[in-house]
């Protein structure tokens, strides 16, 4: 059973209603292990609403989640991790006051051995020796693993927060806008971090706004429109202009002005 | 091409955390306990010019006896600043929980340590009443603890009833504040405490060396050894040329030892930190934010009640005015004047001494120098102002150079 016969994580006629609108219709949506999935759309065409699904935020209404082949429920958070499947958010949930050890381990600090263990006394050398060998698997490199995350610049911020999901050996890993308010030079040092989750073989889902970054690092790319599937892309043989189609559902692209001002739908940008 | 090389930097800096990496780490991690230290010493200068008895032996045992009850409460209180919250009736829980020891032992006969206990139960319960009201109901802590603040001073009146005071005879609870070591175990204390630090410093030593970092220098941890062992005899030898070590130093410096402990090297301080950091990231890792803020106002609540035991020992009394006054906001501003943050996040629990050392010292030399207590509240009331300004200075330079 090979990771290309089965997905890793399969959605099958995913639908989500908020009130009057309809966030997700009955949405198809796969991702394999050692491939990286662009998702992209408008405002309000129901990127964060899927990985919200996925993630165990907001439960589908109906439809069925597989994962690794077999039907699963995702009700709430803890499902998805202990699934396997991690979420970086854009807010990145970084406790600014804490270095990167202690955030990389937030919430599962590890425990001193031995007499201590009562107190739950933290083991900071094995701690700080994980985070080092983590960050120099992925390449990331921060002056010092002991300077606070609020002192790192976006981009270093960023690594910390997909390093800190990759702590719980997860097998998916879904980055809400990993790029946003980045700089070129930042920019190019997550999307190196993203190539290395596939070189991993996970499986990575990518929501982002910007197409050059998508086309960047993405095998495949999935359209939403409108909480509906508008198509599907292999990276190599699309262009810009046929995924800009079909964000916009017509032709030509639409000019800014007119793009922005479309309602949103209970969907942060 | 800039950013090339400041990657490459970034590299360099990464692969050689020489000394100047281990200086940096020193100097950012104590620097406003350097400016406390360097502030207690102008404040001993100026007192020793204008009346040389200010650091005499006696005097200094003296002030040390003098700050140990707002030393044990402000322990409590920089647990709550941490979180960035505020808890305003730890003077109130103070006087209440001595004023029940003081019942219970007088007019109850109990036994000395029953009502000790008893006493630190109620603050116990009190604190964690407070803090579940204050998480369950996201009411302000600010509020919770001021309507608390009202409700246990009238507790208080209520419990001395119309005696209004109560004497304390019971040599156990006295002794707390009013015994003295004699010189041999003065020194035996400053053997342990150094040779416990010195083996401290060695285990985490040897435990970095033999997890292969090699950044690892002995030379910072032999500075420090030298360094407390250096305090720990100047102390001592102190206090033995006056009246000795007295127990209460000891109970108030294990509490600060302790409780560091627990909030810079245990799990539960690592999730105190991170709720004062960013609550909803702490919640999103999972830390369960409401069980730390109950089990942090407990503990503000437990350290009161502790300081309140105290100061009732010395003053072999409770009346109506046992943690009134200006003791709740000298044990706030103490931490504050030390370096904990108001703001959540940032501080340590070693700021309850300093700070405690600092209000003390200004306290004390003006009782010295026989000012009154108008020219006291102004004084200590400029000292906090201006260190909260210094901090607020050093915030602004830090978020200047990109360190938030």
């Amino acid at each position: 059973m090979s990771a290309a016969a089965t997905p890793l994580l399969e959605l099958d006629g995913v639908s989500k209603r908020f009130g009057p609108v309809q966030a997700l219709d009955r949405v198809d949506f796969a991702v394999g292990a050692g491939e990286v999935v662009g998702l992209v759309g408008d405002n309000g065409a129901g990127k964060s609403t899927l990985v919200k699904a996925i993630a165990g935020i907001n439960p589908p209404d109906a439809g069925t989640i597989r994962f690794e082949g077999e039907e699963v429920r995702i009700s709430k958070p803890q499902d998805a991790t202990a699934l396997g499947i991690a979420t970086v958010y854009q807010d990145l949930a970084l406790c600014d006051n804490l270095d990167v050890v202690a955030n990389l381990f937030l919430g599962r600090e590890q425990v001193s051995p031995g007499p201590a263990r009562i107190s739950r006394q933290l083991d900071e050398v094995k701690m700080e020796h994980e985070t080092a060998d983590l960050l120099s698997n992925l390449a990331v490199t921060i002056p010092s693993l002991r300077s606070e995350v609020g002192t790192l610049s976006g981009g270093q911020r960023q690594q910390v927060a997909v390093a800190r999901s990759l702590l719980g050996d997860p097998k998916v890993v879904l980055l809400d806008e990993p790029t946003a308010a980045l700089g070129v030079p930042q920019t190019k040092q997550v999307l190196e971090l993203i190539r290395r989750l596939r070189e991993r073989n996970l499986g990575v889902v990518v929501i982002s706004h910007n197409l050059a970054d998508v086309f960047a690092i993405a095998d495949r790319v999935f359209v939403l429109r409108l909480g509906q599937a508008a198509g599907e892309f292999q990276a190599e043989e699309a262009t810009e202009e046929h995924v800009i189609a079909a964000i916009t559902g017509i032709g030509e692209g639409r000019d800014k002005n007119h793009e922005n001002q479309q309602p949103e739908k209970g969907e942060g940008a | 091409m800039s950013a090339r090389e400041a990657a490459t930097a970034d590299e360099a800096a990464e692969r050689r955390p020489t000394t100047s990496e281990t200086l940096r780490r020193i100097v950012q991690g104590d620097l406003s306990s350097v400016r406390v230290v360097l502030g207690l010493v102008l404040i001993a200068a100026i007192f020793q010019i204008q009346e040389d008895r200010f650091l005499s032996a006696q005097n200094l045992t003296n002030l040390m006896l003098q700050i140990t009850t707002i030393g044990l409460i402000s322990v409590g209180i920089v647990y709550v600043l941490l979180l960035g919250e505020i808890d305003l009736s730890v003077g109130a829980v103070s006087g209440l929980s001595a004023a029940v020891m003081a019942v219970l032992s007088v007019k109850h006969g109990w036994n000395a340590y029953l009502a000790i206990a008893a006493a630190v139960a109620v603050g116990a319960a009190i604190g964690c009443l407070q803090g579940s009201l204050f998480s369950r109901f996201v009411v302000p802590s600010f509020v919770v603890t001021l309507a608390g603040l009202l409700a246990w001073e009238g507790a208080l009146l209520q419990v001395l009833g119309q005696t209004g005071s109560l004497n304390i005879t019971d040599p156990k609870i006295t002794g707390l504040a009013n015994i003295f070591y004699s010189d041999t175990v003065g020194w035996i204390f400053a053997a342990v405490i150094i040779a416990a630090y010195g083996a401290a410093l060695a285990v985490g030593y040897r435990r970095r060396v033999a997890a292969g970092f090699d950044d690892v220098s002995p030379l910072p941890q032999i500075v420090r050894l030298v360094f407390v062992a250096a305090i720990v005899l100047v102390a001592v030898a102190i206090l033995n040329s006056d009246r000795g070590v007295p127990l209460a130093v000891m109970i108030l410096l294990g509490f600060v030892v302790g409780m560091e402990y627990v909030a810079k090297q245990t799990s539960f301080g690592r999730h105190v930190f991170a709720v004062g950091g960013n609550a909803e990231a702490a919640r999103r890792a999972g830390i369960r934010v409401n069980r730390v803020r109950v089990a942090v106002f407990t503990i503000a609540g437990t350290m009161a009640a502790i300081g309140g035991v105290m100061a009732a020992s010395r003053l072999f009394a409770v009346n109506q005015n046992s943690g009134g006054n200006e003791l709740l906001l000298l044990a706030i501003a103490g931490p504050v004047i030390a370096g904990t943050s108001l703001f959540g996040g940032r501080g340590s629990v070693w700021t309850a001494l300093l700070g405690a050392l600092v209000i003390g010292s200004i306290s004390n030399g003006m009782d010295l120098l026989s000012l009154s207590s108008a020219v006291k509240l102004m004084v200590t009331g400029g000292v906090l102002l201006l260190a909260v300004l210094v901090d607020a200075v050093a915030r602004q330079q830090r978020q200047t150079s990109g360190r938030v």
